[in-house]
């Protein structure tokens, strides 16, 4: 192990002189194949150590929030999926959640199983495609391939059940879009049973690989209460030693009823956050074989009863006055929760996604804020980068693991 | 809109025997809790919400502003806190008046208050007196306006 050897000697010697002579700025992006988009980042260098790091964002803020305020509360579900257009039914599931809360309605059980296998399918692709990327990142080609000869089968679960790849739209208001097709289950099942066998393949190619222990081991380390101070949350903080898991600790969607654990590690460096995600995809095919049972299982509608915010089945529409008015009413002006303002928390892939809905009784919302884990993520970068070398600041950019469009929003 | 469910909730009993004058409502709506504090009592709250032990909101969730206009206060800026130890939560309010939207920074308090209030500053012009770094985040520097304003058009400046 002489690599890892060296790379604790460097870590232990580095002094950081900030003599302006000494040090050149190098910018980073927002052009850059490893910063996963359009992140910029303003290097300050001694020679190869990172003395100063500053994210520069906002090259993909496009006004989600602002277009929010000018559609029906249906209509902000679309949105939600160019968000995190990785996770697109992790967003869609919070921006429910709360207008959800906001109404006081309850979702049916089914739905409700529905809506955590869907959810956990997309916790496993995020995390393929995170887990793809960082080692493209660290120069291990091959895993990229792998990984994505997976989510491949699993994006086609979701073209199957909603009709698109990414923006899926699949959950609205009160439950699902659609019945899930016939034959669903079986697909789901016959990739579940696959997974584990790849995902050891992955780890085969690089658990014990030196290269890459030399590359994440005690590369980007933040302490569990600097972690917290930072706000960091989902693997981030859980790879600091923090077990704080929104599935958990606020369970959402009868997440209660699952069987599951919360993957911790102690050290906080790129290795640990690596090997929280890896343990991630484990513990979602657990829970997605959990609620495939209970999918099976349950019974009855998968949208809630609520005339006048749920719109009725099409067989209503067609042959009751009542159905066909609320119908028309639903889709051309939407409906109007009473006023307040609710804040719906969920773990999605990154961490804490949370949606801030204020209501002043009409049918729009007065103001949507989304509280993206990415954004309050990256924030931490600096504490991971300075005083490690520049190749390091790729390490800690991918295992940071942001996705632009919800930092930019 | 004070109900009697709220005054039972052990933090918001915490809060007022701390200090009477620093909680000046409290608002239950669909089992989130929200107090609402006068802006000159923010920084103290937030300091005593994060480090009393009984307490301890050491993560700050989120920082958000509801624009009211044209109402007076036409601010409020809401802070979402979270116990993790806990498991708790709670939204700190402060309102605003519209011709002075200034608060105090709570970065002392909760690091990640920086980038939170840095967005506030961008979309909504809520100035943090004491922010080490009140810079635009989202939009470009030379940006004019705060698009987050009720009164900034949605399609661009007419």
């Amino acid at each position: 192990m002489a690599n890892l050897d060296d790379c604790k000697l460097m870590t232990t010697t580095i002094e950081t002189p900030t003599g302006a002579a000494q040090t050149m700025v190098l910018n980073m992006g927002p052009q850059h194949p490893s910063t996963h988009g359009v992140l910029r980042v303003i290097l300050e260098l001694n020679g190869e150590i990172v003395v100063k790091a500053e994210p520069v964002i906002g090259y993909l803020h496009t006004g989600i929030e602002k277009s929010c305020e000018a559609k029906t509360y249906s209509q902000v579900i679309t949105l939600t999926d160019r968000i995190d257009y990785l996770a697109p039914l992790s967003n869609n599931l919070g921006y429910c959640l709360a207008v959800e809360k906001l109404l006081g309605i309850e979702v049916p059980k089914r739905a409700q199983y529905a809506r955590v296998l869907l959810t956990e399918l997309t916790r496993i692709t995020s995390h393929l495609v995170w887990l793809g990327t960082h080692a493209i990142d660290l120069g291990a080609m091959s895993v990229f391939l792998y990984t994505f000869r997976e989510r491949e089968e699993i994006m086609k679960i979701f073209e199957y059940v909603s009709g698109q790849r990414m923006m899926t739209s699949y959950f609205r208001i009160g439950g699902l879009a659609l019945e899930p097709p016939p034959g669903f289950l079986d697909k789901v099942r016959r990739v579940m049973d696959a997974l584990p066998g790849h995902i050891d393949e992955y780890e085969d190619l690089l658990t014990n690989n030196r290269i890459w222990l030399g590359r994440t081991q005690g590369v980007g380390i933040i302490s569990a209460d600097d972690a917290i101070a930072m706000g960091c949350s989902g693997p981030m903080l859980r790879g600091s030693g923090v077990a704080y898991d929104v599935r958990k600790a606020f369970p959402y969607s009868s997440y209660d009823e699952f069987n599951f654990d919360v993957q911790t590690q102690t050290a906080g460096d790129c290795f640990a956050r690596y090997q929280v995600r890896v343990a991630e995809i484990r513990e979602s095919i657990k829970i997605v074989r959990q609620a495939m049972e209970r999918v099976a299982k349950a019974e009855g509608p998968i949208k809630s009863e609520a005339p006048g915010i749920i719109a009725p089945s099409r067989e209503e529409m067609k042959t009751s006055i009542e159905g066909l008015i609320y119908h028309f009413k639903i889709y051309t002006e939407g409906f109007a929760p009473p006023p307040g303002e609710v804040y719906q928390v969920i773990e999605s892939p990154r961490g804490e996604l949370g949606f801030f809905v204020a209501s002043d009784g009409s049918a729009k919302p007065y103001r949507v804020k989304v509280r993206a884990p990415s954004f309050v993520n990256l924030q931490s970068l600096p504490t991971l980068a300075v005083g490690r070398l520049i190749a390091d600041v790729v390490a800690c950019i991918g295992t940071t693991d942001i996705v632009l469009g919800e930092v930019d929003r | 809109m004070e109900s009697l469910e709220a005054d039972k909730n052990p933090v918001v009993q915490r809060l007022r025997s701390w200090d009477g004058q620093a909680v000046s409502e409290v608002i239950e709506f669909r089992g989130e809790t929200t107090v609402v504090i006068p802006r000159e009592h923010l920084q103290r709250a937030a300091a005593y919400l994060a480090t009393e032990p009984f307490l301890y909101f050491s993560f700050l969730s989120d920082i958000t502003t509801v624009d009211k206009f044209p109402l007076e206060p036409r601010f409020e800026v809401n802070y979402h806190l979270l116990s993790i130890a806990r498991s708790d939560r709670l939204r700190l309010k402060v309102r605003l008046a519209g011709n002075d939207p200034v608060l105090p920074s709570v970065t002392s308090v909760w690091p990640t208050a920086n980038w939170h209030e840095r967005e506030n500053w961008d979309l909504f012009g809520i100035r943090f007196e004491g922010h080490p770094d009140l810079r635009r985040i989202l939009m470009p520097d030379d940006w004019e306006g705060y698009p987050l304003r009720k009164d900034y058009p949605t399609e661009g400046p007419r």
